[in-house]
């Protein structure tokens, strides 16, 4: 049956009818999922996460015609292996950003994915770079809604006195990125 | 607010089995799987406009439609629809692990012979019934008829197959 599911799926993915294809990854910190449209990565969901509630909502949010379909996210899997074995500093994925607000909680966001890997900056900094420096508060929202996590790395944003803040995944899985990056 | 669309995967894991095994009764195992893929192609392009308070209801209907399609397509080739020694003999040539969905020993095999000489109607509701196992409730929701009216087809059916199953009987004395 899995040889009848792999043809529906090439035909599908060939008539653009896949609209959200997702696959499930192994990483240090448990298994992750990633989802992606034809424009790029849209999701990542963090060990913590419950895959039901992701997928749930990625068929409300960004369309029902959602499918298991690694072959789309080959790409992604293999730069983030390579980023959790240290092989790599930097991702060179096509993102979708749909799911992030525009406006303001988004432009936090991109600034974010220019923090290089090893550095890290306030939330204060983060508002700032967003245009508006004293919205910090909101800067710290926007980042606690980030949909990539990892990819646009929210973790590299921290307090200012020095304290790593808060993480969507927790903040030991904070702790265990800034680590691994060498910034901690 | 209309409740929300699953995923196509859990809807496609939900339905996957029990589509097939209709197809398979009503175009026989050997072209089941194409009209399989016709199915939920076709089920993924209306997806977003389907309605997901019924959508066993909605899935089996595409799966009938693209049943008849198939039947259409083999009467216009000049081929006649599943002849008997046929389907046994291309379960025949197929035999091995994947022959096995509707239990096809020789014995079932005469069975879903019978059952494929059914009129459309009957045998769709005999196959929902039997082969997919579903309540008469749902066999009525997945024809769009009532609940009643699949019982009476079912019945119909039955009646016929009980005939048939008589006269192999007298045949094997």
């Amino acid at each position: 049956m899995s040889e009848f599911v792999d043809g529906l799926l090439a035909r599908a993915d060939t008539e653009g009818l896949l609209d959200v294809a997702y696959a499930t990854l192994d990483t240090p910190l448990g298994t992750a999922m990633v989802a992606a449209t034809p424009r790029g990565l849209v999701r990542l969901a963090l060990p913590n996460e419950d895959p039901d509630r992701v997928l749930t909502s990625l068929a409300a949010d960004v369309s029902p015609r959602l499918l298991e379909y690694p072959a789309r996210l080959d790409e992604a899997r293999r730069e983030l292996d390579e980023y959790f074995e240290h092989r790599r500093d930097h991702f060179e994925l096509a993102l979708d950003w749909r799911l992030s607000h525009p406006g303001f909680y988004r432009r936090v966001l991109r600034a974010t994915a220019r923090v290089p890997f090893g550095e890290v900056i306030t939330y204060g900094d983060a508002a700032r770079r967003a245009g508006n420096s004293r919205a910090f508060r909101a800067a710290g929202t926007a980042l606690g809604s980030n949909p990539i996590p990892i990819v646009v790395p929210c973790h590299r944003v921290i307090r200012s006195g020095g304290d790593i803040g808060n993480y969507g995944g927790g903040p030991e899985m904070k702790r265990f990125l800034l680590e691994l990056e060498g910034a901690v | 607010m209309a409740e929300a669309l699953p995923p196509f995967q859990a809807f496609l894991d939900e339905h996957l089995h029990p589509v097939r095994a209709f197809l398979r009764g009503m175009v026989g195992p050997n072209d089941a799987d194409d009209c399989l893929q016709e199915t939920f192609l076709a089920a993924l392009r209306a997806y977003p406009r389907a309605e997901a308070t019924n959508l066993r209801s909605w899935i089996f209907t595409i799966a009938r439609r693209k049943a008849i399609d198939h039947h259409r397509t083999r009467r216009r080739r000049a081929q006649p629809v599943a002849e008997p020694e046929e389907l046994i003999d291309r379960q025949g040539a197929s035999a091995g692990p994947t022959s096995s969905a509707l239990g096809m020993s020789a014995r079932h095999s005469e069975i879903w012979t019978a059952v494929a000489e059914l009129p459309p109607s009957q045998r769709a509701a005999v196959v929902l019934r039997f082969a997919v196992d579903l309540r008469y409730r749902e066999v009525g929701e997945a024809l769009g008829t009532s609940e009643e009216a699949a019982r009476q087809s079912v019945h119909e059916g039955l009646k016929k197959l009980r005939a048939h199953a008589d006269d192999l009987k007298e045949m094997a004395r």
